[in-house]
């Protein structure tokens, strides 16, 4: 009697794994392609834009002789499908190749300033959700009232206004005027060579060593730019809030919450919020995402030495190594932040982890 | 639900008010340490620290404050030479063999003492490596097969140096004076070489020391380079076995901002001493402030448009001078390059042997136009200029777009990033392309060379000059006349040829000179001795100090 029951237990359970397998093989081929096409685009877009890559190797005075001799030892007279894959080639034993800019290899500048955007975006995240979801929540319930309209237009400002022309002026205010926060970069040359950073975060690191006029020195530099992206995404993060809960607010399961006689706040917060939550997180992860991309124009006005500056600079002067290395980076932090939501969808959405 | 809520609440009446009292410690003013002075600098030009390699503005200045050549420029009087590392020198009477006799107690950074043979190990290592500016020595007759011959250590304190032709002295020893000139450790260097397979383009089996170059230093200047992290920071500190002075400031700290108003608010408020990018508005509000100082001096570089002679319409010499008819000068130099940059026609910027300050050209409309019709062309043509979308260049492009509409021609702005408009320079396939020309090394024969020079007009000619660049079949008798003056002993007369070539350059050639550049400085009233010079070679920083 237990023999004709096992089987289908183990039927069962070799059909998940097998369904575990399908679905890693799919993911990974999903990697794999989009890792390659990401690279096609890049690497030959990057080629056949009208700018002469030597010339940002060499600059514009260099002699016709050295100009050709660099030419050739670059590569760049071989056909292109041998230089793709020359560099895919490269780049899959950890190769990226060295920047012609800073003269270090691409990885090594990446490490060094992808910290720099990276504490910036988080930083920027967190504040943006921390204040972007109760303003969306409060402006959804009080929908049509003046608090509804201030968060709207906040958010509007938000998205209209140019972020130099803010940062600037925000500059000038609290920077110039109050004299609240720090500037420029991440930190005062007096700490230059005091404090030894570990992860590249400032802010950890300097409280992980205890160091807290360092901390509080890093805190002043960073508030001011991470408020403005943190701005603006929450003016993003809000919006989104505002009509996801309208959604909610309408459904009958509120009216039923409501019937029973529970709490308005208890209705918002612990029903409403809890099932707008779920589409919540792929906005902020997005919008996470695209902040970890390096905000070029607030990295330039803050003199912030981060990614977006590091790519922008590279792109504008050919440097096709390193825009190479910074996209895979990018659609790196693109591709975890996905799963990373997925995974967040699976423990707020019960509906998700049944199937 | 509510518990978790509260908790929220919590944690963010926490940070906020953790905030707060982080910024209540506040409103302190900030200043640099008195030791240090600190600029606010777009250093993102910089691609090594190598001086054998490096052929950039910014790398110049670095290098120029932190090691020592033969000889430098004299500030007072660039057109001409003091000795640096050099006691004295004598030229041959042939003028073909340079003997410099070197100080005696000169010390490298390092401890090492500074002697001839580093000298000849300094000029062999351009040579061998060829980067780009090894040309300002090479242009000598310097190859590597007989450079260990014509620069060479007779004795521990004499250094010989033979060029192929006799030159002006003056050419040779202005042209010692560029980076490429700066005398490096062969000690440390040795130290620090990485072996190389040879191949055809480069036979010798080691880099001279580039690859940790690019990065490291080996020289022996009044500051020492401690780091450069690219579009971050340069770092130079004291060198207390400079031969000279010591300089009053322990450090000095270049911070890239690429931002004029950044600078300005960060200048304001004393987080750095000098800002070194201002835009014409933040220069005028800085030097409005008692609190702070401005400073300026012209450099070495022209403002030009020209004309590709592969165009039928721009070939035709009546056009060349209508152009020159139709710019505004007045305008451009009251407001758009107020402060920044000053009205100069001819190629050879003011401050260099030989300069000529004629300013012929003022706008006028009706005589361009008579010129025009001269050439068959009185209903004008359509043309297009590429434009590197930066100021003053953009601004300056749409000025002479609407003075040259008043004749009649039509002319379409092509904006473009720089790389991008120079590509397109680069290969002739431009009508008309805007840009600046900064000298290679301090001498006449840099400009006059581009300017005059262009010995095969094909496309596939080699010596690519501004000239070539323009298709611009230059007379054969002006190229001879900038060859000559190369040779001519006597300064005056060598000034003089080079005064004639400009103004032929100046009638008949498709070149508009609109501006020399001046460079612009905002300092801290507390900075004393800050001094731009006339090239990048000669800001020098070892003077300056603080109250």
């Amino acid at each position: 009697m237990s023999i004709p029951e096992t089987v289908p237990t183990a039927g069962r359970s070799r059909a998940r794994a097998n369904g575990w397998a399908k679905s890693i093989l799919r993911f990974l081929v999903i990697i794999v392609t989009t890792y390659l096409g990401l690279l096609a685009v890049t690497f030959f877009i990057g080629r056949v834009i009208p700018i002469d890559p030597v010339l940002a190797v060499l600059g514009d005075r260099a002699p016709a002789h050295v100009v050709e001799r660099t030419r050739e030892l670059m590569g760049f007279n071989k056909p292109l499908y041998e230089q793709f894959y020359i560099y895919v080639r490269d780049a899959l034993t950890g190769n990226f190749g060295t920047s012609v800019l800073t003269t270090n290899p691409v990885m090594a500048d990446i490490r060094r300033v992808f910290p720099a955007t990276l504490e910036l975006a988080t930083l920027g995240t967190i504040i943006g959700s921390l204040i972007g979801v109760p303003l969306g929540v409060l402006a959804a319930v009080k929908r049509g009232s003046i608090a509804d309209q201030i968060v709207r237009v906040v958010g509007l400002v938000g998205y209209s206004v140019p972020i130099f022309w803010l940062a600037l002026l925000s500059l000038l205010f609290f920077y110039a005027k109050l004299r609240w926060v720090a500037y420029p970069g991440r930190i005062d040359i007096v700490y230059e060579y005091s404090f030894t950073p570990i992860t590249g975060l400032y802010l950890l690191d300097s409280l992980w060593q205890g160091q807290w006029d360092v901390f509080r020195d890093v805190f002043r530099h960073i508030i001011l730019p991470a408020g403005l992206l943190g701005y603006f995404s929450l003016a993003y993060i809000s919006r989104m809030t505002r009509s996801f809960m309208l959604n909610e607010l309408s459904q009958e399961y509120i009216v039923a919450a409501r019937a029973k006689g529970l709490s308005e706040t208890r209705i918002i917060w612990g029903h409403a919020l809890r099932n707008a939550a779920v589409p919540l997180v792929t906005v902020i992860a997005l919008s996470y995402a695209g902040l970890l991309e390096g905000s070029v124009l607030t990295e330039t006005v803050f003199a912030w030495p981060g990614l977006g500056l590091y790519i922008t600079n590279s792109l504008q002067n050919a440097d096709m190594n390193a825009v190479l290395g910074g996209t895979i980076v990018i659609g790196s932090v693109f591709i975890a932040i996905n799963i990373l939501s997925d995974l967040l969808y699976r423990t707020l959405d019960p509906r998700t982890r049944a199937r | 639900m509510m518990h978790s809520l509260n908790r929220h609440v919590r944690m963010l009446t926490a940070g906020a008010a953790m905030s707060l009292i982080l910024m209540a410690g506040g409103p302190a003013f900030a200043e640099t340490p008195a030791d240090t002075l600190v600029e606010g600098w777009a250093i993102d030009d910089i691609i090594t620290m190598d001086p054998g390699e490096a052929f950039e503005l910014s790398t110049a200045e670095v290098t120029a404050n932190t090691y020592s050549y033969l000889v430098r420029l004299d500030i007072n009087d660039t057109s001409k030479v003091v000795g640096d590392l050099a006691e004295s020198w004598t030229v041959s009477d042939d003028g073909l063999t340079y003997t410099f006799k070197m100080k005696p107690d000169a010390k490298f950074a390092s401890g090492n003492p500074v002697t001839a043979e580093d000298v000849a190990y300094s000029i062999e290592r351009v040579v061998k490596l060829d980067k780009s500016p090894a040309f300002i020595l090479t242009q000598f007759g310097l190859t590597g097969d007989n450079v260990t011959e014509k620069a060479k250590a007779t004795d521990a304190g004499t250094f010989t140096f033979t060029v192929d032709k006799a030159y002006a002295p003056s050419f040779v020893l202005n042209c010692l004076t560029a980076t490429v000139g700066a005398v490096v450790d062969k000690k440390l260097v040795l130290e620090h070489v990485a072996a190389v397979t040879p191949s055809a383009e480069y036979k010798y089996d080691n880099d001279f020391g580039n690859e940790w170059l690019k990065t490291g230093y080996a020289g022996s200047g009044a500051f020492k380079l401690r780091e450069w992290r690219a579009n971050e920071v340069v770092v130079m500190e004291r060198n207390d076995n400079y031969y000279g002075e010591k300089t009053p400031l322990a450090r000095v700290i270049y911070r890239h901002m690429k931002e004029s108003s950044g600078q300005r608010l960060a200048l304001e408020a004393g987080d750095i001493d000098v800002a070194r990018n201002l835009e014409p508005g933040d220069f005028d509000a800085v030097s409005k402030n008692a609190e702070l100082a401005t400073t300026n001096a012209p450099k070495g570089t022209v403002y030009y448009f020209s004309l590709n002679q592969k165009n039928a319409n721009l070939a035709k010499p009546e056009v060349a001078e209508a152009f020159k008819y139709l710019v505004d000068y007045d305008a451009i130099g009251s407001t758009l390059i107020k402060g920044i940059g000053e009205i100069h026609q001819t190629f050879l910027p003011k401050g260099v042997l030989g300069e000529l300050p004629e300013n012929p050209y003022k706008l006028d409309v009706a005589k361009a136009k008579e010129l025009l019709a001269k050439a068959g062309l009185a209903d004008g043509f359509t043309v297009t200029m590429d434009v590197r979308n930066t100021q003053p260049i953009t601004g300056i492009a749409e000025s002479i777009q609407q003075t040259l509409a008043q004749a009649n021609i039509k002319m379409e702005i092509v904006p473009g990033d720089g790389k991008q408009t120079l590509t397109k320079y680069r290969n002739r396939t431009h009508d008309i392309y805007i840009g600046q020309w900064g000298q290679d090394y301090f001498d006449p024969n840099s400009n006059a060379e581009t300017f005059t020079v262009n010995p095969d007009n094909s496309d596939e000619g080699k010596n690519k000059t501004l000239a070539w660049r323009n298709t611009w079949d230059v007379p054969k008798e002006w190229t001879e006349e900038s060859k000559a003056a190369l040779l001519e002993k006597d300064a005056t007369k060598r000034a003089d040829m080079y005064k004639d070539l400009q103004k032929k350059v100046l009638e008949k050639s498709p070149f508009v000179v609109i501006f020399q550049q001046t460079e612009v400085a905002g300092t801290r009233a507390n900075v004393k001795g800050f001094k731009l010079g006339p090239s990048f070679d000669t800001n020098y920083v070892f003077t300056v100090s603080k109250d």
